[in-house]
């Protein structure tokens, strides 16, 4: 495999459930060490893509390659080797209720590289502090956090495994202006330590504009626009202006009314 | 024929949830039977299952036994009542009402418990994450819980049996006066260990449908809260139908003819 083989390669993707075309045929490229982000509104599918490329979801149509590799339809051992490039960031965290803190972060060195709990104990407490929290955290239960420690656990354990690929629903929604940055710049310091691929998605433009080095914009099941970050704020494109400038009026009401 | 239509499609729903059902559940043995094993889930479940459904199916099983012993000595006060007392209370309790009401107990207790915390780990998107993280929850989840059950509920139905007849033998001896070494030899005799056996062959069968109910409306829960409290009613509902359908199958099976 050539240096230029990108990391992730969409093309023609399409998902739908029952009659709702969600995904409509969309392409998107993103090379390895990249940070992508894409924006687009609630509702557009932008969780169902991240779905569909980690194969949580399996797409209707297209290709999805990982490394060059066509992942569309894999299963069994094959599909758990591909997991394990994987790192997800959930939008409501997805936290293990029943496991206390450290358990969680640990959860993927014990359960699928099989290490013992008193080793995998230290590298969560090692990941933990990576993300700000401290040992006495690991003890408590994920009812007893805050919203912004409950992503920085998940955050936590997303890196935990060292993947290669990172993905991020929504990482700052719900969470105060403040607590953003913070988990923003957590994001990028644990995307650049491991010299991970990153894909966020999210709906703040804020957010986008630090994660990102390259943005792309969902709409209509497609993206519809894709740039550098500077690129962004000269886009010629109606959907993109109305939609990082936050307006009412513009193209995406009249076409979703 | 407009009459037709709905029929057919109600008829074709009926035969794509079947088989949804049936996909699941081989599924679910297929995982209860390779490797990995969590041992410190199964005990858990057992306990959860077993142990802590005692004073429910204890309670039960002793008030059958008691309101048979009196409902049969004021329908055979004439005839040889001592006897049939006895005979009627030990045969009723093995063959039917032990298993079913254990049964029927459990679906209320475990049924709805496991539909509620699968139901929430599915809408929180904690089923998404085990398996982001290389855990497969049909292994994590839904196989420890088929174990459990079909493991518990035969325990729990031989605990039944010996306090529901401990309960027919209060009312006997202590409001009808009989004699207690009489009626205990009596119960003794009209025994046979097909009785026992039916019994906890049911027991093991009503397990595996509760258990299977309850993963399988949380697994396939969507929505909110409101999506979960569906889940869970759909669990019990459904977990108690089968129960009686197949209740009656396997009686047929064992003494029919
Ligand atoms: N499992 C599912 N079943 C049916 N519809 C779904 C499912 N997941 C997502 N959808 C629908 O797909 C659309 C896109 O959802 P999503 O990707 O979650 O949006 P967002 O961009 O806000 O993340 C929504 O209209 C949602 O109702
Ligand atoms: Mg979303």
């Amino acid at each position: 495999m050539s240096a230029t083989t990108p990391k992730i390669a969409l093309r023609d993707l399409k998902k739908r459930f029952g009659d709702k075309r969600v995904l409509t045929g969309l392409d998107l490229v993103v090379a390895p060490g990249e940070s992508i982000v894409v924006i687009g509104g609630s509702g557009t599918g932008k969780s169902v893509l991240i779905k569909c490329i980690m194969g949580l979801l399996q797409p209707d149509e297209g290709s999805i390659r990982i490394d060059g590799e066509e992942v569309v339809g894999m299963r069994g051992s094959e599909r758990e080797k591909v997991m394990r490039k994987f790192g997800m960031l959930f939008q409501s965290a997805g936290l293990f209720d029943s496991l206390t803190v450290w358990e969680n972060v640990a959860f993927g060195l014990i359960q699928a590289q099989g290490m013992a709990r008193d080793e995998a104990k230290a590298v969560a407490h090692e990941k933990m502090a990576q993300v700000g929290l401290g040992e006495e955290v690991g003890a408590l239960s994920p009812a007893e956090l805050s919203g912004g420690m409950k992503k920085r656990v998940g955050l936590a354990r997303a890196i935990a495994t060292d993947p290669e690929i990172i993905f991020f629903d929504e990482p700052t929604t719900g969470l105060d202006p403040i607590m953003g940055d913070i988990i923003n710049d957590l994001i990028i310091d644990c995307v650049k330590e491991l010299g991970a691929t990153a894909l966020t998605i999210t709906h703040d433009m804020a957010s986008a504009r630090k994660i990102g080095d390259r943005i792309a914009m969902l709409f209509g099941g497609e993206i519809i626009w894709d740039g550098t970050v500077d690129e962004v704020d000269r886009a010629d494109n109606p959907y993109v202006e109305q939609f990082i400038n936050g307006l009412a009026e513009g193209p995406i009401q009249a076409a979703t009314a | 024929m407009p009459v037709l239509a709905p029929i057919g499609r109600v008829f074709l729903a009926f035969l794509a949830a079947t088989g949804r059902l049936g996909t699941f559940a081989m599924t679910g043995v297929s995982h209860c039977a390779r490797p990995p094993f969590f041992p410190r889930l199964i005990g858990h479940q057992m306990v959860e299952i077993g142990y802590f459904s005692l004073p429910v199916v204890g309670m039960t099983a002793i008030f059958t036994g008691m309101v048979l012993a009196l409902q049969s000595y004021t329908g055979f006060a004439r005839f040889n009542a001592e006897s049939a007392i006895a005979a009627v209370v030990v045969l009723s309790i093995t063959r039917e009402l032990g298993p079913v009401l254990a049964g029927l107990m459990v679906a209320g207790r475990i049924g709805a418990a496991m539909a509620a915390e699968i139901g929430t780990m599915r809408v929180t998107e904690q089923i998404d994450a085990l398996t982001t993280l290389s855990t497969n929850p049909f292994k994590y989840l839904v196989a420890p819980r088929l174990i459990a059950a079909v493991a518990m509920l035969p325990c729990l139905v031989v605990f039944a049996d010996i306090i529901g007849v401990f309960g027919g033998y209060l009312i006997s001896v202590y409001k009808l006066g009989f004699n207690p070494n009489t009626y205990l030899k009596l119960t003794w005799d009209f025994l046979e260990p097909l009785d026992v056996i039916s019994g906890l062959v049911k027991a093991a069968v009503f397990g595996f449908l509760v258990a299977l109910m309850g993963c399988y409306h949380g697994y396939h829960s969507k929505g909110g809260a409101q999506g979960v409290g569906l889940a869970t009613t759909n669990a019990v509902v459904s977990a108690s139908i089968l129960i009686l359908a197949f209740n009656y199958i396997i009686t047929a099976l064992f003494f029919g003819t």
